[in-house]
Protein backbone atom coordinates (compact mmCIF):
# COMPACT_ATOMS: atom_id res chain seq x y z
CA UNK A 1 0.00 0.00 0.00
CA UNK A 2 2.97 2.35 1.40
CA UNK A 3 4.88 1.90 -1.96
CA UNK A 4 2.01 2.86 -3.94
CA UNK A 5 2.00 6.63 -3.14
CA UNK A 6 5.80 6.61 -2.26
CA UNK A 7 6.66 5.88 -6.27
CA UNK A 8 5.46 8.51 -7.86
CA UNK A 9 6.76 10.95 -5.74
CA UNK A 10 10.20 8.74 -5.18
CA UNK A 11 10.43 8.69 -8.66
CA UNK A 12 10.01 12.40 -8.97
CA UNK A 13 12.69 13.18 -6.88
CA UNK A 14 15.48 10.74 -8.24
CA UNK A 15 14.40 12.36 -11.92
CA UNK A 16 14.92 15.19 -10.87
CA UNK A 17 18.49 14.86 -9.01
CA UNK A 18 19.43 12.15 -11.15
CA UNK A 19 18.21 12.84 -14.79
CA UNK A 20 21.70 13.22 -15.77
CA UNK A 21 24.53 11.15 -16.54
CA UNK A 22 25.70 10.59 -13.21
CA UNK A 23 29.33 12.57 -13.53
CA UNK A 24 30.66 14.70 -11.38
CA UNK A 25 32.25 16.90 -14.15
CA UNK A 26 28.99 18.92 -14.17
CA UNK A 27 29.63 19.52 -10.85
CA UNK A 28 32.92 20.62 -11.35
CA UNK A 29 32.14 23.03 -14.20
CA UNK A 30 29.88 24.90 -11.46
CA UNK A 31 32.32 26.38 -9.66
CA UNK A 32 33.96 28.48 -12.42
CA UNK A 33 30.83 29.03 -14.12
CA UNK A 34 30.50 32.85 -13.12
CA UNK A 35 26.66 33.28 -14.11
CA UNK A 36 26.04 30.42 -11.68
CA UNK A 37 27.92 31.82 -8.85
CA UNK A 38 26.31 35.26 -9.54
CA UNK A 39 23.07 34.01 -9.74
CA UNK A 40 23.56 31.53 -6.89
CA UNK A 41 25.03 34.40 -4.76
CA UNK A 42 22.04 37.11 -5.90
CA UNK A 43 19.24 33.90 -4.64
CA UNK A 44 20.82 33.35 -1.19
CA UNK A 45 20.90 37.31 -0.98
CA UNK A 46 17.34 37.64 -2.33
CA UNK A 47 16.06 34.98 0.44
CA UNK A 48 18.36 36.59 3.07
CA UNK A 49 16.86 40.18 2.89
CA UNK A 50 13.32 38.88 2.90
CA UNK A 51 13.75 36.75 5.83
CA UNK A 52 15.04 39.46 7.58
CA UNK A 53 12.78 41.44 6.46
CA UNK A 54 9.34 38.89 7.50
CA UNK A 55 11.14 38.76 10.94
CA UNK A 56 10.90 43.03 10.93
CA UNK A 57 7.52 42.70 9.96
CA UNK A 58 6.56 39.58 11.06
CA UNK A 59 7.77 39.72 14.99
CA UNK A 60 5.12 42.43 15.86
CA UNK A 61 2.36 40.84 14.37
CA UNK A 62 2.88 37.88 16.44
CA UNK A 63 3.48 39.57 19.32
CA UNK A 64 0.27 41.18 19.09
CA UNK A 65 -1.46 38.44 18.18
CA UNK A 66 -0.75 36.70 21.09
CA UNK A 67 -0.67 39.93 23.93
CA UNK A 68 -4.00 41.30 22.20
CA UNK A 69 -6.72 38.74 22.70
CA UNK A 70 -9.40 41.09 21.98
CA UNK A 71 -8.16 42.24 18.14
CA UNK A 72 -6.58 38.78 17.71
CA UNK A 73 -9.49 37.37 15.56
CA UNK A 74 -9.32 40.05 13.09
CA UNK A 75 -5.23 40.13 12.80
CA UNK A 76 -5.90 36.23 12.34
CA UNK A 77 -7.97 36.81 9.19
CA UNK A 78 -5.49 39.76 8.27
CA UNK A 79 -3.15 37.30 7.90
CA UNK A 80 -4.98 34.01 6.68
CA UNK A 81 -7.21 36.16 3.74
CA UNK A 82 -4.06 36.63 1.52
CA UNK A 83 -2.16 33.41 2.91
CA UNK A 84 -4.74 30.96 1.41
CA UNK A 85 -4.71 33.58 -1.78
CA UNK A 86 -2.43 31.70 -4.43
CA UNK A 87 1.14 33.47 -4.83
CA UNK A 88 0.11 34.06 -9.14
CA UNK A 89 -2.45 36.41 -7.30
CA UNK A 90 -0.76 37.83 -4.84
CA UNK A 91 1.91 38.93 -7.31
CA UNK A 92 -0.41 40.20 -10.12
CA UNK A 93 -1.42 42.29 -6.83
CA UNK A 94 1.94 43.70 -6.30
CA UNK A 95 2.16 44.03 -10.15
CA UNK A 96 -1.17 46.51 -9.85
CA UNK A 97 -0.02 48.16 -7.05
CA UNK A 98 3.76 48.63 -8.17
CA UNK A 99 3.03 49.59 -12.00
CA UNK A 100 3.34 52.92 -13.90
CA UNK A 101 -0.37 53.28 -13.04
CA UNK A 102 -0.52 51.42 -9.99
CA UNK A 103 -1.54 52.93 -6.50
CA UNK A 104 1.57 53.64 -5.81
CA UNK A 105 2.86 55.61 -8.41
CA UNK A 106 -0.22 57.84 -8.43
CA UNK A 107 -0.35 58.31 -5.20
CA UNK A 108 3.32 59.72 -4.85
CA UNK A 109 2.17 61.87 -8.22
CA UNK A 110 -0.94 63.15 -6.22
CA UNK A 111 1.06 64.23 -3.32
CA UNK A 112 3.91 65.93 -5.47
CA UNK A 113 6.25 63.93 -4.47
CA UNK A 114 7.69 62.72 -7.56
CA UNK A 115 6.65 64.71 -10.89
CA UNK A 116 7.44 61.40 -12.85
CA UNK A 117 5.83 57.86 -12.45
CA UNK A 118 8.68 55.91 -10.91
CA UNK A 119 10.12 52.82 -12.06
CA UNK A 120 9.16 49.92 -9.28
CA UNK A 121 8.35 47.08 -11.44
CA UNK A 122 11.36 44.72 -13.05
CA UNK A 123 13.47 45.88 -10.04
CA UNK A 124 15.22 43.82 -7.67
CA UNK A 125 13.02 45.79 -4.71
CA UNK A 126 9.72 44.52 -6.19
CA UNK A 127 10.08 41.21 -6.16
CA UNK A 128 11.46 41.72 -2.34
CA UNK A 129 8.52 43.16 -1.45
CA UNK A 130 6.39 40.99 -2.86
CA UNK A 131 8.27 37.82 -1.36
CA UNK A 132 8.03 39.37 2.01
CA UNK A 133 4.28 40.20 1.33
CA UNK A 134 3.65 36.53 0.40
CA UNK A 135 5.61 35.05 3.03
CA UNK A 136 5.18 36.56 5.96
CA UNK A 137 2.25 34.61 7.24
CA UNK A 138 5.19 31.74 7.27
CA UNK A 139 7.25 33.79 10.00
CA UNK A 140 4.02 34.99 12.03
CA UNK A 141 2.27 32.02 13.16
CA UNK A 142 5.72 30.03 14.20
CA UNK A 143 6.44 32.63 16.44
CA UNK A 144 2.77 33.07 17.85
CA UNK A 145 2.96 29.83 18.35
CA UNK A 146 5.99 30.27 20.33
CA UNK A 147 4.68 33.41 22.18
CA UNK A 148 2.10 31.36 23.21
CA UNK A 149 4.17 28.71 24.97
CA UNK A 150 5.83 31.31 27.40
CA UNK A 151 4.10 30.75 30.58
CA UNK A 152 2.52 34.45 31.79
CA UNK A 153 3.55 33.63 35.11
CA UNK A 154 7.25 34.37 34.00
CA UNK A 155 6.73 38.06 33.11
CA UNK A 156 4.36 38.40 35.88
CA UNK A 157 7.50 37.47 38.38
CA UNK A 158 9.87 39.46 36.71
CA UNK A 159 7.80 42.64 36.62
CA UNK A 160 6.81 41.71 40.39
CA UNK A 161 10.76 41.85 40.95
CA UNK A 162 11.09 45.00 39.38
CA UNK A 163 11.72 44.57 36.38
CA UNK A 164 10.74 47.28 33.41
CA UNK A 165 8.45 46.18 30.71
CA UNK A 166 11.20 46.50 28.17
CA UNK A 167 13.70 44.60 30.23
CA UNK A 168 10.90 41.69 30.66
CA UNK A 169 10.65 41.59 26.94
CA UNK A 170 14.41 41.75 26.25
CA UNK A 171 15.47 39.06 29.44
CA UNK A 172 12.18 37.15 29.21
CA UNK A 173 10.07 37.13 26.12
CA UNK A 174 12.36 37.20 23.45
CA UNK A 175 15.06 34.98 24.43
CA UNK A 176 12.09 32.49 25.01
CA UNK A 177 10.40 32.74 21.81
CA UNK A 178 13.48 32.00 19.55
CA UNK A 179 12.65 28.43 18.89
CA UNK A 180 9.63 30.49 17.09
CA UNK A 181 12.16 32.45 15.54
CA UNK A 182 14.39 30.65 14.03
CA UNK A 183 11.29 28.07 12.80
CA UNK A 184 9.53 31.18 11.05
CA UNK A 185 12.99 31.82 9.15
CA UNK A 186 14.07 28.35 8.21
CA UNK A 187 10.29 28.24 6.97
CA UNK A 188 11.10 31.77 4.62
CA UNK A 189 14.90 31.50 3.84
CA UNK A 190 13.85 27.53 2.13
CA UNK A 191 10.72 28.96 0.71
CA UNK A 192 12.53 32.23 -0.46
CA UNK A 193 15.14 29.83 -2.13
CA UNK A 194 13.00 27.86 -4.42
CA UNK A 195 10.56 31.10 -5.39
CA UNK A 196 10.28 30.98 -9.41
CA UNK A 197 6.61 32.83 -10.39
CA UNK A 198 7.46 36.04 -8.11
CA UNK A 199 10.97 36.97 -9.39
CA UNK A 200 9.64 35.66 -12.69
CA UNK A 201 6.58 38.25 -12.50
CA UNK A 202 8.39 41.32 -10.48
CA UNK A 203 12.14 41.04 -11.47
CA UNK A 204 14.01 42.85 -13.89
CA UNK A 205 15.64 40.68 -16.48
CA UNK A 206 19.12 40.91 -14.93
CA UNK A 207 17.71 40.04 -11.32
CA UNK A 208 17.75 36.25 -12.18
CA UNK A 209 17.46 33.73 -9.20
CA UNK A 210 18.29 30.31 -9.08
CA UNK A 211 14.92 28.55 -10.17
CA UNK A 212 14.40 30.84 -13.04
CA UNK A 213 17.66 29.47 -14.33
CA UNK A 214 16.15 25.90 -13.97
CA UNK A 215 13.52 26.89 -15.88
CA UNK A 216 15.06 28.89 -18.48
CA UNK A 217 17.82 25.97 -18.92
CA UNK A 218 14.94 23.15 -19.35
CA UNK A 219 13.27 25.48 -22.27
CA UNK A 220 16.47 25.22 -23.96
CA UNK A 221 16.59 21.58 -23.19
CA UNK A 222 19.49 22.00 -21.19
CA UNK A 223 18.91 19.01 -19.44
CA UNK A 224 21.96 18.51 -17.74
CA UNK A 225 23.05 21.90 -16.48
CA UNK A 226 19.25 22.21 -15.57
CA UNK A 227 19.38 18.84 -13.26
CA UNK A 228 22.94 19.83 -11.64
CA UNK A 229 21.47 23.64 -10.77
CA UNK A 230 17.97 21.61 -9.23
CA UNK A 231 20.49 19.24 -7.37
CA UNK A 232 22.47 22.26 -5.70
CA UNK A 233 19.29 23.97 -4.85
CA UNK A 234 17.82 20.77 -3.68
CA UNK A 235 21.21 20.16 -1.57
CA UNK A 236 21.18 23.67 0.31
CA UNK A 237 17.26 23.90 0.78
CA UNK A 238 18.43 20.33 2.52
CA UNK A 239 21.16 21.30 4.33
CA UNK A 240 19.68 24.81 5.91
CA UNK A 241 16.75 22.74 7.40
CA UNK A 242 19.17 19.96 8.38
CA UNK A 243 21.31 22.81 10.82
CA UNK A 244 18.53 24.34 12.10
CA UNK A 245 16.24 21.76 12.63
CA UNK A 246 18.79 20.20 14.84
CA UNK A 247 18.76 23.65 17.26
CA UNK A 248 16.77 22.99 20.11
CA UNK A 249 12.85 23.44 20.16
CA UNK A 250 12.73 24.29 16.43
CA UNK A 251 11.60 20.71 15.78
CA UNK A 252 8.97 21.97 17.59
CA UNK A 253 8.11 25.03 16.79
CA UNK A 254 7.78 23.69 13.22
CA UNK A 255 4.95 21.17 13.92
CA UNK A 256 2.16 23.93 13.72
CA UNK A 257 0.54 23.74 10.17
CA UNK A 258 1.87 23.28 7.19
CA UNK A 259 0.11 25.55 5.11
CA UNK B 1 4.20 51.93 28.76
CA UNK B 2 0.89 53.41 27.13
CA UNK B 3 3.48 55.05 24.80
CA UNK B 4 4.45 51.70 23.85
CA UNK B 5 1.89 49.87 23.44
CA UNK B 6 0.25 52.25 20.88
CA UNK B 7 3.59 52.32 19.11
CA UNK B 8 2.90 48.61 18.50
CA UNK B 9 -0.65 49.18 17.78
CA UNK B 10 -0.01 51.80 14.98
CA UNK B 11 3.46 49.28 13.87
CA UNK B 12 1.00 46.10 13.37
CA UNK B 13 -1.60 48.27 11.92
CA UNK B 14 0.06 49.48 9.43
CA UNK B 15 2.08 45.83 8.67
CA UNK B 16 -1.64 44.44 8.40
CA UNK B 17 -2.89 46.91 6.11
CA UNK B 18 0.41 46.25 4.16
CA UNK B 19 -0.67 42.44 4.33
CA UNK B 20 -4.23 43.80 3.16
CA UNK B 21 -3.49 46.06 0.48
CA UNK B 22 -2.83 43.95 -2.38
CA UNK B 23 -5.51 41.91 -2.08
CA UNK B 24 -7.96 44.86 -1.58
CA UNK B 25 -6.76 46.47 -4.62
CA UNK B 26 -6.80 43.85 -7.10
CA UNK B 27 -11.01 43.30 -6.13
CA UNK B 28 -11.53 47.04 -6.54
CA UNK B 29 -9.57 47.03 -9.93
CA UNK B 30 -11.14 44.52 -11.16
CA UNK B 31 -14.67 46.37 -11.16
CA UNK B 32 -12.55 48.88 -12.51
CA UNK B 33 -14.17 50.33 -16.65
CA UNK B 34 -10.77 51.08 -17.67
CA UNK B 35 -9.08 49.07 -20.20
CA UNK B 36 -5.52 49.50 -18.88
CA UNK B 37 -3.97 48.95 -15.34
CA UNK B 38 -5.09 52.14 -13.17
CA UNK B 39 -5.54 53.55 -9.84
CA UNK B 40 -8.03 54.58 -8.52
CA UNK B 41 -10.33 53.33 -10.94
CA UNK B 42 -12.25 56.28 -13.39
CA UNK B 43 -15.69 54.12 -12.88
CA UNK B 44 -16.71 50.73 -11.99
CA UNK B 45 -18.73 48.59 -13.82
CA UNK B 46 -19.06 44.79 -14.43
CA UNK B 47 -17.21 45.19 -17.50
CA UNK B 48 -14.51 42.19 -16.95
CA UNK B 49 -16.45 39.84 -14.84
CA UNK B 50 -18.46 39.82 -18.45
CA UNK B 51 -15.28 39.57 -20.79
CA UNK B 52 -14.74 36.51 -18.56
CA UNK B 53 -17.78 34.57 -18.64
CA UNK B 54 -18.32 35.53 -22.31
CA UNK B 55 -15.23 34.37 -23.08
CA UNK B 56 -14.71 30.67 -23.93
CA UNK B 57 -10.59 31.59 -24.12
CA UNK B 58 -11.14 32.04 -20.34
CA UNK B 59 -14.00 29.08 -19.31
CA UNK B 60 -12.67 26.29 -21.06
CA UNK B 61 -8.87 26.59 -18.88
CA UNK B 62 -11.70 27.16 -16.04
CA UNK B 63 -12.98 23.81 -16.60
CA UNK B 64 -10.26 22.12 -17.18
CA UNK B 65 -8.55 23.37 -13.57
CA UNK B 66 -11.96 22.28 -11.40
CA UNK B 67 -12.13 19.19 -13.34
CA UNK B 68 -8.44 18.49 -12.50
CA UNK B 69 -8.73 19.51 -9.16
CA UNK B 70 -12.23 17.22 -8.65
CA UNK B 71 -9.86 14.16 -9.89
CA UNK B 72 -7.16 15.38 -7.53
CA UNK B 73 -9.25 15.61 -4.41
CA UNK B 74 -10.55 11.95 -4.73
CA UNK B 75 -7.09 10.33 -5.50
CA UNK B 76 -5.09 12.46 -2.95
CA UNK B 77 -7.83 12.17 -0.48
CA UNK B 78 -7.91 8.72 -0.61
CA UNK B 79 -4.13 7.97 -0.83
CA UNK B 80 -3.13 10.45 1.82
CA UNK B 81 -5.82 8.75 4.09
CA UNK B 82 -4.67 5.57 3.22
CA UNK B 83 -1.03 6.60 3.56
CA UNK B 84 -1.74 8.33 7.07
CA UNK B 85 -3.77 5.24 8.42
CA UNK B 86 -1.27 2.86 7.12
CA UNK B 87 1.63 4.33 8.51
CA UNK B 88 0.98 3.80 12.19
CA UNK B 89 0.91 0.32 11.86
CA UNK B 90 4.50 0.22 10.39
CA UNK B 91 8.19 -0.23 11.81
CA UNK B 92 9.27 3.00 13.75
CA UNK B 93 12.22 3.43 11.16
CA UNK B 94 10.27 2.87 8.43
CA UNK B 95 7.42 4.65 9.67
CA UNK B 96 9.86 7.70 9.91
CA UNK B 97 11.15 7.01 6.14
CA UNK B 98 7.88 6.87 4.49
CA UNK B 99 6.74 9.92 6.01
CA UNK B 100 9.54 12.15 4.96
CA UNK B 101 8.89 10.71 1.78
CA UNK B 102 5.21 11.57 1.66
CA UNK B 103 5.85 14.80 3.21
CA UNK B 104 8.80 15.58 0.90
CA UNK B 105 6.98 17.49 -1.82
CA UNK B 106 6.54 20.47 0.64
CA UNK B 107 10.17 20.89 1.26
CA UNK B 108 11.27 20.24 -2.30
CA UNK B 109 11.55 22.95 -4.13
CA UNK B 110 8.09 23.65 -6.49
CA UNK B 111 10.57 24.18 -9.72
CA UNK B 112 13.06 21.08 -8.83
CA UNK B 113 9.69 18.94 -8.72
CA UNK B 114 8.29 20.26 -11.86
CA UNK B 115 11.08 19.66 -13.57
CA UNK B 116 11.87 16.61 -12.35
CA UNK B 117 8.01 15.44 -13.49
CA UNK B 118 8.25 17.12 -16.72
CA UNK B 119 11.38 14.90 -17.51
CA UNK B 120 9.53 12.16 -15.91
CA UNK B 121 6.07 12.07 -17.72
CA UNK B 122 7.36 13.27 -21.58
CA UNK B 123 8.77 9.65 -21.58
CA UNK B 124 5.06 8.76 -21.17
CA UNK B 125 3.38 11.51 -23.65
CA UNK B 126 1.71 12.10 -20.39
CA UNK B 127 2.73 16.13 -21.06
CA UNK B 128 -0.05 18.22 -22.30
CA UNK B 129 -2.56 15.81 -20.96
CA UNK B 130 -5.23 16.10 -18.16
CA UNK B 131 -3.51 12.83 -16.69
CA UNK B 132 -0.44 14.48 -16.22
CA UNK B 133 -1.63 17.02 -14.42
CA UNK B 134 -3.80 14.66 -12.40
CA UNK B 135 -1.05 12.98 -11.45
CA UNK B 136 1.38 15.12 -10.67
CA UNK B 137 -1.19 17.41 -8.79
CA UNK B 138 -1.99 14.18 -6.46
CA UNK B 139 1.59 13.81 -5.49
CA UNK B 140 1.74 17.78 -4.47
CA UNK B 141 -1.72 17.29 -2.81
CA UNK B 142 -1.16 14.01 -1.09
CA UNK B 143 0.74 15.89 1.58
CA UNK B 144 -1.71 18.14 2.90
CA UNK B 145 -4.24 15.64 3.32
CA UNK B 146 -1.70 12.95 5.13
CA UNK B 147 -0.71 15.89 7.85
CA UNK B 148 -4.85 16.57 8.22
CA UNK B 149 -5.48 12.80 9.01
CA UNK B 150 -2.78 12.36 10.92
CA UNK B 151 -3.33 15.07 13.38
CA UNK B 152 -6.79 13.99 13.24
CA UNK B 153 -5.82 10.15 14.25
CA UNK B 154 -3.49 11.19 16.61
CA UNK B 155 -6.45 12.87 18.97
CA UNK B 156 -8.27 9.43 18.41
CA UNK B 157 -8.32 7.08 21.46
CA UNK B 158 -7.15 3.77 20.54
CA UNK B 159 -9.46 2.02 23.15
CA UNK B 160 -12.57 3.00 20.58
CA UNK B 161 -10.57 0.53 17.91
CA UNK B 162 -9.88 -2.09 20.69
CA UNK B 163 -13.42 -1.58 22.17
CA UNK B 164 -15.08 -2.43 18.75
CA UNK B 165 -12.60 -5.14 17.32
CA UNK B 166 -12.97 -7.08 21.13
CA UNK B 167 -17.17 -6.88 20.63
CA UNK B 168 -16.45 -8.81 17.42
CA UNK B 169 -16.11 -6.14 14.37
CA UNK B 170 -14.20 -7.38 11.56
CA UNK B 171 -11.06 -4.99 11.31
CA UNK B 172 -12.74 -3.37 7.83
CA UNK B 173 -16.05 -2.77 10.03
CA UNK B 174 -14.31 -1.15 12.61
CA UNK B 175 -12.61 1.56 9.83
CA UNK B 176 -15.65 2.17 8.40
CA UNK B 177 -17.53 2.74 11.79
CA UNK B 178 -15.29 4.12 14.74
CA UNK B 179 -12.53 5.20 12.82
CA UNK B 180 -13.78 6.88 9.60
CA UNK B 181 -16.36 9.05 11.32
CA UNK B 182 -14.29 9.83 13.93
CA UNK B 183 -11.16 11.35 11.51
CA UNK B 184 -14.09 13.09 8.92
CA UNK B 185 -13.16 16.15 9.52
CA UNK B 186 -9.62 16.19 9.09
CA UNK B 187 -10.22 13.90 5.93
CA UNK B 188 -12.55 16.67 4.63
CA UNK B 189 -9.69 19.27 5.51
CA UNK B 190 -7.13 17.43 3.56
CA UNK B 191 -9.73 17.13 0.48
CA UNK B 192 -10.48 20.98 0.75
CA UNK B 193 -6.73 21.37 1.21
CA UNK B 194 -5.61 19.13 -2.01
CA UNK B 195 -8.73 21.24 -3.76
CA UNK B 196 -6.87 24.18 -3.47
CA UNK B 197 -3.10 22.72 -4.13
CA UNK B 198 -4.29 21.88 -7.49
CA UNK B 199 -6.39 24.48 -8.33
CA UNK B 200 -3.61 26.98 -7.62
CA UNK B 201 -1.11 25.35 -8.92
CA UNK B 202 1.06 27.17 -11.33
CA UNK B 203 5.05 26.24 -11.93
CA UNK B 204 4.19 22.48 -12.62
CA UNK B 205 1.55 23.65 -14.58
CA UNK B 206 3.96 25.96 -16.72
CA UNK B 207 5.51 22.80 -17.70
CA UNK B 208 2.87 20.02 -17.75
CA UNK B 209 0.26 21.67 -19.68
CA UNK B 210 1.64 22.33 -23.02
CA UNK B 211 -0.92 23.18 -25.15
CA UNK B 212 -3.43 20.85 -24.73
CA UNK B 213 -4.70 21.42 -21.39
CA UNK B 214 -4.01 24.63 -19.99
CA UNK B 215 -5.25 25.46 -16.55
CA UNK B 216 -6.91 28.50 -15.34
CA UNK B 217 -3.66 29.63 -13.33
CA UNK B 218 -1.30 29.18 -16.46
CA UNK B 219 -4.21 31.23 -18.63
CA UNK B 220 -3.66 34.01 -15.96
CA UNK B 221 0.17 33.71 -16.80
CA UNK B 222 -0.01 34.25 -20.24
CA UNK B 223 -1.74 36.90 -20.18
CA UNK B 224 -0.23 38.34 -17.12
CA UNK B 225 2.97 38.19 -19.38
CA UNK B 226 2.01 39.26 -22.88
CA UNK B 227 -1.09 41.52 -22.09
CA UNK B 228 -2.04 43.69 -19.02
CA UNK B 229 -5.94 43.52 -18.62
CA UNK B 230 -8.25 43.69 -15.72
CA UNK B 231 -9.74 40.63 -16.59
CA UNK B 232 -7.28 39.20 -15.03
CA UNK B 233 -7.91 41.10 -11.75
CA UNK B 234 -11.84 40.00 -11.98
CA UNK B 235 -10.54 35.93 -12.68
CA UNK B 236 -8.61 36.86 -9.18
CA UNK B 237 -10.89 37.98 -7.52
CA UNK B 238 -12.99 35.07 -8.35
CA UNK B 239 -10.34 32.83 -7.23
CA UNK B 240 -10.08 34.91 -4.38
CA UNK B 241 -13.42 34.03 -3.20
CA UNK B 242 -13.14 30.28 -4.13
CA UNK B 243 -10.41 29.60 -2.47
CA UNK B 244 -11.16 31.65 0.89
CA UNK B 245 -13.98 29.85 1.39
CA UNK B 246 -12.79 26.55 0.65
CA UNK B 247 -9.64 27.15 2.94
CA UNK B 248 -11.83 28.91 6.11
CA UNK B 249 -14.40 26.00 5.70
CA UNK B 250 -10.73 23.64 6.00
CA UNK B 251 -9.79 26.00 8.87
CA UNK B 252 -13.59 25.47 10.87
CA UNK B 253 -13.13 21.82 10.30
CA UNK B 254 -9.74 21.05 11.70
CA UNK B 255 -10.95 23.19 14.58
CA UNK B 256 -13.20 20.87 15.29
CA UNK B 257 -11.24 18.05 14.76
CA UNK B 258 -10.34 16.25 18.32
CA UNK B 259 -6.94 17.56 18.64
CA UNK B 260 -4.50 19.28 15.55
CA UNK B 261 -1.09 20.23 15.92
CA UNK B 262 -1.68 23.51 17.20
CA UNK B 263 -3.12 24.60 14.20
CA UNK B 264 -2.09 28.17 13.45
CA UNK B 265 -4.58 30.62 15.38
CA UNK B 266 -6.13 28.25 17.88
CA UNK B 267 -6.00 30.49 21.33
Amino acid sequence: MLAFYAVPVLSMLIRSVNDPIWTLSHYASLTGDTVFLKVLSNTLYTSLIVTLGALVLGYPVALSLVRAPRCAPVILILILLPFWTSVLVRSYAWMVLMGRHGLINEALLAADMIDRPLRILNTPLATRIAMIHILLPYMVLPIANALRQIDPSLARASSGLGATPGATFRQITLPLSMPGVAAGMLLVFVLALGFYITPAMLGGPREITLSMLIAQQVDQLNWAYAATLSAVLLATTLAIIAAIYRLPGVGNALRMNAR
Amino acid sequence: MTVARLLLATVVGLILLFLALPIVVVMVVSFSSATYLTFPPPAFGMRWYTAYFTSDDWLRPTWLSLWVAACVVVLATFLGTLAAVGIGRLPRALRVLASALIVSPLIVPAIVAAIGIYYAFARYGLVGTPVGLILAHTCLAVPFVFISVSASLAGLDPRLEQAALSLGATPSGTFFQITLPLIRPGVLAGALFAFVTSFDELVVALFMSGSGAVTLPRRMWDDVLYQIEPTIAAVSTLTIVLTVVLMGCAHLLRKRAPTDLGQAGEP
